[in-house]
């Protein structure tokens, strides 16, 4: 998959690391940034992390993969992420997540092609009485069933097409 | 002070020491994996393997020998069913996830979980589940990395940090997925390995191991060209250890009688090649003196410290000396001197390094280091690996007839015999620049100020009248700490020396295994200064075949010929 590099949100980074310590502990920090700035944490960025902090980019590729958090892979513009909490699970998510992987044609923790969509899962929304709840973005879906996929993902692309 | 028990013993040890350095004193054994004692008598406990758990009567946890300190009237207990038991099982699940095909593996008889399954008389594993699938690396002509093999005991993720400052061996992911990789988990050759070995010395089990080039050798030996082969100089001092001698033998003559009995058209020293290095060496030093050149000047030996400038320093290139490292130096007059002398063609002659050494075999294949593509040097084999032929030939060694070094080639000064030990280089160099400067004789040879296992040893030397500042440093973060200071112009030195392995090539990563028993290298390095004490001539440039090499062939150290063939150039490499 080619992303394009995008220099400012380079810039971005670096201007940030000016602001903190130049050592190992402001590294989680510099990750928690990066991850914002990207949506993931790109090769590229994880070498000039270890350059600016004086660190093995070894070192912070270990804690880059160590964490779930923090992923290598892009995210698609659209977000979405299926709670696979204990609510939701016996409300029948996983059904829920299998649509949108079948819909979709990845699987949880991809990004497709046209880096429209990624799939995670998540581990409760904290809106059990909606269950299951999938969360897009920052719009939350209540009570989602699985035949409703198609149509939420046709929604989507349309507002895409027409933006 | 604190008393407390270990089975029936009482112990009185410091406060904070723990359960099993305490059991250790007083010769109760307690088995471990994944600890590691260094060779400053640093600690390092990821206490991840938990077979030295151990038992306090009544608690129903068990304490964790490695990393759990003792405290007064504490009684544990290393004896009991339920230690031997739980001891049994923690090797059992390490072995779930271990291939077990020890019968082929290169660590077989020297490996620690092999051992530690014997011991704890495991005659089957009860857990059947996932197994890792890991892609073996083997990218480098140096090292080899089957991570199926690993028991995640980190040992040489340690060693690689926090010894050798390289860093480049890290965990990648988490849980069960978790495996010590490299950045990006590319392969070593994109990584800033330098191949140094130390990790693979320190791994217990058969997930690093060296590039066997045991069978290329075989190969050489009956493809009818001439094999001449050459020895480093803590090759002699290692080799017994494979066939039980005592750390420390001198075995030069038996070397070189066993290396006949496998076959090779001729035998000779890397010392002898050593000294040819010091005649450029302190030519090369007297030449920066005279002609303002940059100072201080680096030895530039060990290949696996020249990779490492070459990562991590590139500003400072022009530092090392520009002499190819013995070995090399032999590889590339083995091809012209004595093919001439010997009346073989090149392209008929293969030249056999036998090195303490892994970082060698990379270096080997520099494309620098060779003429119309053929490399100067064709095979290193590790002193290890040596030991297995000489196995495979059922070499009853200690019997070995004794034997001498060949002519052209063979003959070394005690100056070329210590270039196996810390400060040995830059000694011998000072043992011949110092004549070539002043035009005196040097009463004593000995420079006791750079010998021995301290990180950074500094000395000045009276020339004159004049300082002449030295310092040599071994292990690589200590290398790193002397250039920083060097750069930062906090420190001024005339002339320097750099071994990647701490305490020289004694201890490379290609010697038989010490398990951490450090005595050995000791007793290695006593018997590297026990060669050169016992030798008349111990300067390098009063050795007759040296002196007869520049006479018949080289003409002047540092001169036209000499950078022809014993000169060589750096690179500048990413630093990551």
């Amino acid at each position: 998959m080619i992303v394009p590099a995008d220099q400012t949100k380079y810039d971005e980074l670096a201007a940030f690391i000016q602001t903190v310590d130049a050592s190992e502990k402001s590294l989680i920090a510099v990750l928690h940034r990066t991850q914002t700035i990207f949506g993931y944490i790109p090769q590229d960025a994880q070498l000039m992390i270890a350059k600016a902090l004086h660190l093995p980019t070894a070192k912070v590729y270990g804690v880059v993969t160590f964490y779930s958090y923090f992923t290598e892979v892009p995210r698609g513009k659209y977000q979405i992420s299926v709670c696979l909490g204990t609510a939701c699970y016996v409300k029948g998510a996983q059904d829920v997540l299998k649509a949108f992987q079948d819909e979709l044609g990845i699987s949880a923790g991809e990004t497709t092609k046209d880096l429209l969509f990624s799939i995670s899962q998540s581990r409760c929304l904290g809106d059990c009485a909606n269950a299951p709840v999938v969360m897009i973005n920052d719009e939350l879906y209540a009570q989602v069933h699985s035949d409703e996929v198609p149509a939420i993902i046709k929604k989507i692309r349309e507002t895409e097409e027409y933006a | 002070m604190i008393t407390f028990m270990i089975n029936d013993q009482e112990v009185t040890v410091p406060e904070g020491t723990t359960i099993l350095n305490a059991a250790r004193e007083i010769g109760i054994k307690i088995p471990t994996l994944c600890f590691l004692k260094e060779q400053k008598g640093v600690e390092f406990q990821s206490a991840s393997c938990r077979v030295c758990m151990v038992e306090e009567p009544g608690r129903q946890k068990m304490l964790a020998a490695c990393s759990t300190k003792a405290w007064n009237g504490l009684k544990v207990r290393t004896d009991t069913p339920r230690v031997i038991r739980t001891r049994r099982l923690m090797v059992e699940l390490l072995l779930s996830n271990h291939p077990k095909d020890c019968l082929i593996c290169h660590k077989n008889g020297d490996c620690e979980l092999q051992t530690l399954a014997a011991d704890s008389n495991v005659r089957e594993v009860s857990f059947q589940g996932a197994m890792n699938k890991c892609r073996i690396d083997n990218s480098s002509l140096s090292i080899v990395r089957d991570m199926n093999k690993c028991i995640l005991c980190k040992r040489c993720e340690e060693v690689c940090s926090n010894i050798q400052s390289v860093g480049c061996l890290t965990d990648v992911g988490r849980g069960f997925h978790t495996v010590v990789g490299t950045v990006f988990d590319w392969p070593m050759t994109d990584t800033t390995c330098t191949f140094c070995g130390q990790c693979l010395a320190v791994c217990p089990t058969g997930a690093l191991a060296e590039v066997d080039n045991t069978r290329k050798v075989w190969d050489a030996l009956v493809s009818g060209k001439t094999v001449v082969v050459q020895t480093a100089p803590a090759v002699r001092v290692a080799l017994g250890e494979m066939f039980g001698m005592e750390p420390g033998s001198v075995v030069t003559g038996k070397m070189v009688g066993a290396l006949r009995m496998l076959g090779f058209d001729y035998v000779y020293d890397t010392n002898f090649a050593a000294d040819v290095t010091i005649m450029e060496e302190a030519a090369e030093l007297v030449h920066r003196m005279k002609h303002g050149g940059v100072l201080p000047i680096l030895t530039s030996c060990c290949p696996s410290w020249i990779k490492f400038i070459e990562h991590n320093f590139g500003d400072m290139l022009d530092i090392p000396s520009s002499c190819k490292s013995p070995h090399e130096m032999f590889g590339a007059l083995a091809k012209t001197y004595l093919a001439d002398r010997l009346n073989v063609p090149r392209e008929d002659m293969i030249v056999v390094s036998v090195m303490p050494c892994v970082a060698k075999k990379y270096e080997s294949a520099r494309p620098e280091l060779s003429v119309a593509g053929q490399s100067d040097v064709d095979i290193v084999i590790s002193t290890r690996e040596l030991g297995h032929m000489l196995r495979e030939i059922g070499v009853n060694f200690e019997s070995v007839k004794e034997s001498d070094f060949d002519d052209f080639m063979g003959e070394s000064s005690g100056a070329g015999t210590i270039f196996g030990v810390t400060g040995g280089v830059l000694e011998a160099t000072l043992r011949t620049a110092y004549e070539w400067i002043t035009g005196e004789t040097l009463e004593n040879v000995e420079f006791e100020a750079i010998r021995g296992f301290e990180d950074v040893k500094a000395a000045t030397i009276d020339i004159q009248g004049k300082p002449f500042r030295v310092a040599s440093a071994s292990g690589l973060k200590n290398a790193r700490k002397l250039l920083n200071s060097i750069r930062s112009g906090e420190a001024h030195f005339d002339a320097i020396e750099i071994m990647a392995c701490p305490g020289g090539c004694i201890a490379g990563g290609g010697q038989p295994s010490v398990h951490q028993d450090y005595s050995i290298l000791e007793k290695r390095m006593a018997a590297i200064y026990g060669i050169d004490e016992a030798k008349t001539i111990r300067q390098s440039h009063k050795n007759p075949s040296v002196i007869r090499l520049y006479e018949e062939f080289i003409g002047e150290p540092y001169g036209e010929k000499a950078h022809e063939l014993l000169h060589t150039e750096y690179k500048l490499r990413k630093k990551m």
